[in-house]
């Protein structure tokens, strides 16, 4: 009821589509041009966002993003659209999506039915959750119950948990709908889907090219209009790599914010679950009703969490410079040389839109940087060797049929496991070795010291600090498959966050062209440890005066036609 | 003698003969030393049953020839299972003996995604421990994950502590048992730390599979690991023996052997006596009773000098042997190749462990007396060694003579009573102290009762059963059967005077020398006086009656 009341606040953002059309059709992207344009503000920045952009694609004149979540909300409630309407159109779209994208692992078949009982809540009125008719994809290594959770991985083949991870329950209490199961690489481990034992997922924006990873399904998904929302998880950049890839919102909370209960560990000093949306709002949303203190998880913070959004503001209501006095750092080690001109334009593209906004802009230096990256793949590793070793083929997955004990763990694990795992075992287990582990993990840590502490003092000085989601856009499906220093090496933009444990949000800033092709590219935003608040205000702000805001892929339009 | 007879030649059997006829025969033969029943029964009930005084064999100390000059340094493992009401990182309760596998939870199997949430009974028994073994205590410490395969392991680790134990540099003082020769020790503790148990393997019969049961997986554990202080098998059993004490005395375990609450390792090297350096360790496992670690320490400590002295020191390797119960000997069970590689790194699941000092304070202030103190406070109150070390052996023992005492009895009459009878009848009703109907304030009441002449000495032990069996107050039950003692001279008289009446003939053969027959007199009396007469007053009275009259 609470929640309610508090989305019809005027000073709510009310970024929706005028017209009752719309709301019949919520599923069509792009928005159609609204039948009058909004009363825009001019803004005192160059309005070249998109500069990467060649001249001769016009861009037709779009309505920033609106919150998909609210506006179902506000048609479910007014009865002007049913749940099961909603969910049958969703999932028409998944359906038709998925030959061509293959973001899921498994689809629900139990959508329906919930919808229907939403249905029947809201006849009653009674009180329905903030997501309630809201289709939520899940990233396949979070545990739904009921459904199968491999993680990616064959030695989880048909493995059904028999619990919901606490981030999927609040969900559920939520009114949420679990969609299905997203893909992803095999335990985390990968940066483009690829490394999926199943499936690799296509990037709806160009279906040669990889929608990024590990948590390329949950982004492909939400990009192409297969589910509202989705979660995913981040242990070293993949929420927010793949919402760069893919056009979308992507937030990866502070560690400790969102229960780690249910997500299977890959490295658990790092692992956090976070969100994908098709705006600021949606994550912001999803992510009040993920987060909080949870009794099943020891490294879940008992801080409050801040309602998100009820602080969002109407573009209709920002004055000239709604973010006047802020300081954003732009990280100079990102925008140096290895990282794609286009990236980096978009990026300054992003820093010259914030100045507008009011904001001051300097460029902060962070020394330690390029070691996060070494340190994070030590660490990772090193974790993961031993969050792996519970999969032995003893109590569930895949076990191969042995003679001998040392023969059924070797042959289930070298049966399941992938080579990329594998290849990460082995050097975490190599890391942590007697006599090796000083030299290595030890370091690492040291390094994981110096990196949070150089974030903290740039955080001191800058109440935000922004960079480059990935240093390039997506890339083609096999271009980086075999060369995993290359892939590695993708991950410099994100690791350091996750070793400083903050919270980052990607939101869609520009595009760069490949070709014919054009393709999105997110600006990071990194906040201090538990301050979302503010990060998602300034997203908020940031994306519903950018210019060139529509990032719906062209496979998006193509199915909804 | 015979001991240390039976030693030498199980120890040489093992060595010289193959029959396993031979074997057998001098196996049952070694039975005869196992002394250390007292300590052995993992319950007070059963301890009571064999007062550490039954067997005493002065010789068990005496080193064979074979240890001469041969010195052997120990030290022990010791896993200690808390009694918390849940397991250690998760909901799930452990009752030992449950049907297997319905004591577990998606934490405790380790399925995917699960995680561990520190219990924190836990901490609050480890710092009991900590300070009852006079250990520094690390304000903050961590868990770590040990690393290995096996399948009562869900995990593939086990959550322990590594470098930063919760507890460290500590020691224990015991009294080694009178029939071993008795004396005080104090032995040295390295560290004591948390951890959880892993599950158990259940072997069928049938060879080609194992089963597993993950009750036990994840209940909580306190590792305590001792200074390599101990020099003989007697010390050894008594350091575990008094470790069982502590925690049943804290209360954070029952410590039960046999049900492997309480499991001990013990490594045993021997060097010649002089060196410095340590000798080669081997390490003995499955010792499930005090008695026990005894015998496995000593047949260890032989088997070991004998190949020193026989120039065959290269044969006694790093290894793990097993005490085989059957044969009363150790075998070995893997030799080590090199240091096992736990690969052990902080545990990023749970945060550090952070004590307080108000929190530790509040812990010490709560401690109970710890059996070391309880036994110096016995002495103090005069108790022969062999008494302190009976009723300090067991708590709820300690706690009923305590209480009793606390009623201003008098504390030798209160310990014979306990050590006597009441003991008795628990030996023989296989009951412990805590199931008998009489109350540490109705012995007290007892006892007075006697002392002030209100009922004799042979009464009370008689009420004392009816009040053991059914309970009652002693005051209830002389009123009841009208047991007051007769101390009226008057009264006392008149039956006296009947029966010298009643027996002439006896009194005739008193007079004539036969003074024996005294005996009989005061008898009859007694039956007279349905056993009420005041022993003392009826002897003067009777005395004075066969004497004075001629």
């Amino acid at each position: 009821m609470g929640s309610t009341t508090r989305f019809q606040s005027p000073r709510l953002i009310v970024v929706v589509l005028p017209s009752r059309r719309r709301l019949l059709h919520p599923l069509r992207f792009p928005p159609p041009p609204p039948p009058a344009k909004p009363h825009r503000r001019t803004f005192h920045f160059t309005p070249t966002l998109c500069f990467s952009q060649p001249q001769t694609q016009t861009q037709t004149p779009t309505q920033p993003p609106h919150s998909q979540i609210l506006s179902i909300r506000r048609s479910l409630l007014s009865r002007s659209v049913t749940a099961l309407d909603l969910a049958e159109s969703h999932l028409a779209r998944l359906n038709l999506a998925e030959p061509r994208l293959r973001s899921f692992l498994h689809v629900s078949d139990s959508v329906l039915r919930e919808a229907r009982e939403i249905d029947e809540k809201i006849h009653r009125n009674e009180e329905t959750g903030l997501l309630a008719g809201v289709l939520v994809g899940v990233k396949d290594n979070i545990c739904a119950i009921n459904m199968p959770a491999t993680a990616g991985s064959k030695l989880l083949q048909g493995y059904f948990p028999p619990f919901d991870a606490t981030a999927v329950k609040k969900v559920k209490q939520s009114g949420g709908i679990v969609v299905g199961k997203t893909n992803m690489d095999e335990f985390g481990m990968g940066s483009t889907t690829e490394r999926s034992s199943y499936q690799v997922t296509a990037n709806p924006w160009d279906t040669s090219r990889v929608p990024g990873g590990s948590s390329g399904g949950s982004a492909a998904a939400v990009s192409a209009g297969q589910c509202v929302v989705s979660l995913g998880s981040d242990t070293g950049g993949s929420v927010r790599q793949p919402a760069s890839f893919c056009g979308v919102v992507g937030l990866k909370p502070t560690y400790g914010r969102v229960s780690r209960y249910g997500l299977m560990a890959y490295a658990s000093s790092l692992d956090v679950i976070g969100c994908f949306g098709t705006s600021v709002a949606d994550a912001a949303i999803l992510l009040h009703a993920i987060s909080g203190h949870d009794k099943l998880d020891a490294t879940c913070s008992k801080l409050d969490v801040p309602d998100f959004t009820a602080q969002f503001m109407s573009a209709s209501l920002l004055d000239s410079q709604p973010l006047k006095g802020l300081k954003i750092g732009l990280i100079r080690e990102t925008v140096n040389d290895g990282v794609d001109t286009g990236v980096i334009s978009s990026i300054q593209g992003a820093a010259l839109h914030m100045e507008a906004l009011g904001c001051t802009v300097t460029e902060v230096s962070l020394p330690s940087f390029s070691l996060g990256l070494p340190a994070y793949y030590i660490l990772a590793s090193s974790e993961s060797s031993s969050n792996l070793s519970r999969y032995d083929g003893v109590r569930y997955g895949n076990r191969a049929a042995a003679e001998e004990l040392s023969n059924l763990y070797g042959d289930s694990r070298a049966q399941g496991f992938g080579p990329e795992v594998k290849m990460r075992i082995m050097m975490g287990t190599y890391a942590l070795s007697a006599g090796y582990y000083d030299a290595y993990y030890k370091r690492a840590q040291q390094v994981r010291t110096l990196v949070q502490k150089s974030f903290k003092s740039a955080l001191a000085e800058n109440d935000i600090l922004i960079s480059p989601a990935a240093p390039s856009a997506a890339y083609k499906i096999g271009e980086k498959k075999n060369d995993p220093l290359a892939m590695y090496a993708g991950d410099i933009m994100t690791v350091n966050v996750n070793l400083a444990g903050l919270p980052a949000l990607v939101v869609p800033c520009g595009f760069v062209n490949q070709g014919k092709t054009r393709l999105p590219v997110g600006v990071q935003m990194i906040g201090a440890a538990f301050d979302e608040d503010k990060l998602l205000r300034i997203g908020h702000i940031f994306e519903q005066t950018l210019q060139c805001s529509n990032f719906a892929p062209p496979l998006a339009d193509s199915i909804s036609s | 003698m015979a001991s240390t007879l039976c030693r030498v030649i199980q120890f040489h059997t093992h060595h010289f003969f193959s029959s396993p006829a031979v074997l057998f025969r001098r196996n049952k033969a070694g039975m005869m030393y196992c002394t250390m029943k007292s300590t052995q029964s993992p319950d007070a009930t059963r301890e009571l049953k064999m007062p550490q005084a039954k067997v005493a064999p002065d010789n068990y100390r005496k080193l064979d020839k074979v240890t001469e000059g041969f010195e052997a340094v120990i030290g022990l493992e010791t896993h200690v299972q808390l009694n918390t009401v849940t397991k250690a990182f998760c909901s799930c309760p452990y009752s030992y003996g449950s049907q297997p596998n319905t004591n577990i939870c998606p934490v405790c199997m380790g399925l995917p995604g699960a995680l561990p949430v520190l219990n924190a009974k836990v901490i609050e028994c480890a710092v009991k421990l900590g300070l009852a073994l006079n250990c520094k205590l690390a304000f903050a410490s961590k868990f770590d994950r040990k690393q290995y395969f096996y399948p009562d392991l869900p995990k593939g680790y086990q959550i322990s502590q590594f470098d930063i134990p919760i507890a460290t540099g500590g020691y224990i003082d015991v009294d080694l048992p009178l029939e071993f020769g008795g004396g005080h020790r104090r032995f040295g503790i390295t560290r004591a730390h948390m951890e959880e148990d892993a599950g158990k393997l259940l072997h069928t019969g049938n060879s080609s599979f194992s089963q597993v049961d993950l009750n036990r997986a994840g209940v909580p554990l306190l590792e305590i690991v001792s200074e390599p202080d101990m020099r003989t098998g007697v010390e050894a059993a008594e350091y575990a023996a008094e470790i069982q004490r502590l925690v049943r005395y804290l209360g954070i375990s029952n410590g039960n052997m046999q049900e492997g609450s309480l499991r001990c390792d013990v490594n045993v090297s021997v060097r010649p006596i002089g060196q410095l350096e340590f000798g080669t360790k081997v390490e003995v496992k499955n010792l499930n009773a005090f008695s026990a670690i005894g015998r496995a320490v000593d047949y260890e400590i032989s088997r070991q000098s004998l190949l020193y002295s026989k120039g065959q020191g290269d044969e006694v390797v790093q290894e793990t042997r097993l005490w085989d119960e059957g044969s009363q000997k150790t075998v070995t069970m893997r030799k080590k190749e090199g240091l096992a590689d736990y690969r052990y790194f902080p545990e990023p699941d749970l945060p550090e462990v952070i004590l307080t000092e108000g929190y530790v304070e509040k812990i010490r202030q709560s401690l109970p007396e710890i059996p070391e103190a309880k036994r110096r406070r016995y002495e103090e109150m005069g108790l022969g060694m062999q008494d302190v070390l009976f009723l300090a052996n067991d708590i709820s023992v300690a706690n009923f003579f305590d209480t009793t005492v606390a009623k201003g009895v008098d504390v030798k009459l209160a310990a014979n009573w306990i050590m006597g009878d009441i003991a008795a009848y628990m030996k023989d009703e296989k009951v412990s102290i805590g199931e008998i109907k009489l109350t540490p304030d109705e012995l007290a009441e007892l006892i007075k009762s006697i002392k002030d002449g209100t009922i004799s000495g042979k009464i009370g032990k008689e009420i004392l059963f009816e009040l053991i069996a059914k309970g009652g107050t002693v005051k209830g039950l002389i009123k009841e059967k009208d047991l007051v003692q007769i101390t009226d001279a008057g009264e006392i008289e008149k039956m006296v005077d009947q029966v010298i009446s009643e027996n002439p003939k006896q009194v005739e053969q008193y007079r004539g020398g036969r003074t024996k027959l005294q005996g009989f007199f005061a008898g009859q009396v007694m039956k007279m006086s349905k056993g009420k007469a005041n022993p003392a007053i009826l002897n003067s009275i009777l005395l004075e009656k066969l004497n004075s009259s001629s």
